[in-house]
């Protein structure tokens, strides 16, 4: 591990004006961010703890619930309204990690978890998520984890996180302070990006940034499924896995909110999909046409060309679950 | 200051160092392990304020005013815990180099169950768990054995959960 200076902020508008400094980074769990720093992934000349920051409450907000950023997944994960009201939560962050992991996972945090592409984290390899212009190590090598949807000639990690999937299908929203003092929301489906020509981004952040809660709206009924296709049966990241918020009314769909891991840099969201759902009877030609376009776009990269008839079957399979349709 | 088994020791001055070094380096305290170093293996848990946490995913220094129970706070050799004369009685392990964080693991994770927590095979996250031998398993996973003594180590585990409850 490279040599840092630690520092502790007592107060956000430290917390956002020391991490506004170049190579200053904010830490709080720091399950992600000490591994990526023993690896040199991550090297920061200054590292501001913001764990005594007093954002670990969650509290209702408005007709939802507000978690603060510094809430454990495990404390989010144990909280009576998630279990009850937004179950398809509670049980996307059981699905991640081990239990000793979510102890000190914290909701900002996991939103900015980076990714496993096993060039990204080797620093030997060429990775332009890690260094720009170095190349890309994946796209012509071992891709078994990668992503499949919104890919870039420069880039093609997913975002490895099982939390923010749920967040996407219930359309949370990401509460940011500025260094200049100002604050900001913005959806959870519009926090991360796709690569592009700056795969060095993950998400929408700006230095000096510092997320301060996730607010998720007021509950809706329906059935809430989080569905996590992995290597083994727990401690694993998604190969695939699908988010839904399913009601249906009359034998008809009349909510279906789905969002898709492990498929892209960024959990997938396609508002076309619910379009074609709600107030259609539910049948497995149905579930067909919402893969068709979910996977319009999609492209393998030989290693990760599973994950087309993956995607396709994890999503007919919740959509059965949810609906009752035999496959 | 940071409180390891009822002592208190100064923080490190360097603030790379993890708690995983600090414990086995700065304190003498080897009996928590260190086995991947990425937070993957789970040999080197202990509990700090009650929880169960990877000490090697965490720096000393965020750690000021903690308390932190090792392996060697849990028990000794004339003085076993529970768990730890269950791991014996039902040889829950080969090598041993996993078990002190098994053990670390197990302790708070029997907490975890009596306090309700659910986890990925709970049926309704909803509902308070039973502690089923696949519960045990998803509970432990973040603590490997590379001898494979998991089925014993699920019969250990199980025996001091079915005498608590």
């Amino acid at each position: 591990m490279r040599p840092f200076d630690y520092q502790r902020a007592d107060a956000l508008d430290q917390a956002t004006q020391a991490t506004h400094a170049g190579g200053a980074m904010a830490i709080a769990g720091g399950t992600n961010l000490i591994d990526l720093m023993k690896l040199q992934v991550e090297t920061p000349v200054t590292l501001v703890d913001i764990n005594a920051l007093p954002l670990d409450a969650i509290a209702v907000d408005g007709d939802g619930l507000g978690i603060g950023a510094l809430v454990t997944n495990t404390d989010a994960a144990n909280d009576e309204r998630i279990r009850r009201d937004y179950p398809l939560l509670a049980r996307a962050i059981l699905a991640g990690a081990t239990q000793q992991l979510r102890n000190k996972a914290t909701t900002g945090g996991n939103l900015c978890q980076r990714t496993r592409c096993y060039y990204f984290t080797n620093i030997d390899q060429p990775c332009n998520k890690r260094e720009p212009g170095s190349g890309c190590g994946a796209i012509k090598g071992i891709a078994r984890l990668h992503a499949i949807l919104g890919t870039s000639d420069q880039c093609i990690a997913t975002y490895p996180g099982d939390m923010a999937v749920a967040l996407a299908a219930l359309d949370a929203a990401v509460v940011i302070a500025a260094a200049d003092g100002g604050e900001r929301a913005v959806p959870v489906r519009d926090f991360h990006r796709l690569p592009g020509d700056t795969p060095e981004r993950d998400n929408v952040l700006e230095p000096g940034d510092v997320i301060t809660a996730v607010t998720l709206p007021a509950p809706v009924s329906g059935r809430q499924i989080y569905r996590k296709v992995r290597e083994r049966s727990s401690y694993a990241f998604a190969m695939c896995s699908v988010a839904a918020i399913i009601d249906m009314a009359d034998g008809r769909f009349n909510r279906a909110d789905l969002a898709f891991g492990g498929l892209a840099h960024k959990p997938w969201h396609d508002a076309r999909i619910e379009e074609l759902l709600v107030g259609e009877k539910p049948s497995m030609p149905l579930f067909d046409k919402a893969a068709d376009l979910l996977l319009e776009d999609a492209q393998g990269y030989g290693e990760n060309d599973f994950k087309i008839p993956l995607a396709r079957r994890t999503l007919a399979a919740v959509l059965c679950q949810a609906t009752g349709i035999e496959p | 200051m940071i409180t390891v088994n009822g002592a208190e020791h100064a923080l490190p001055d360097d603030p790379r160092t993890s708690l995983l070094d600090f414990l086995r380096r700065d304190v003498g305290l080897t009996g928590t392990k260190k086995g991947c170093d990425h937070g993957q293996c789970g040999a080197c848990t202990v509990i700090v304020d009650g929880i169960r946490i990877n000490s090697c995913l965490t720096l000393a220094v965020m750690h000021d005013g903690d308390e932190v129970t090792t392996i060697e706070g849990i028990g000794t050799p004339d003085a076993p815990s529970a768990l730890q004369a269950a791991f014996v009685k039902h040889d829950g392990f080969q090598c041993g180099y996993c078990t002190p964080g098994q053990i670390c693991s197990a302790t708070a994770m029997l907490d975890e169950i009596a306090a309700g927590w659910p986890s990925d095979v709970t049926d309704d996250p909803a509902e308070r768990p039973t502690l089923t031998d696949e519960e045990i398993r998803e509970r432990m996973s973040g603590n490997l054995c590379r001898c494979g003594a998991y089925s014993n180590i699920v019969a250990a585990i199980r025996e001091v959960a079915g005498a608590r409850s």
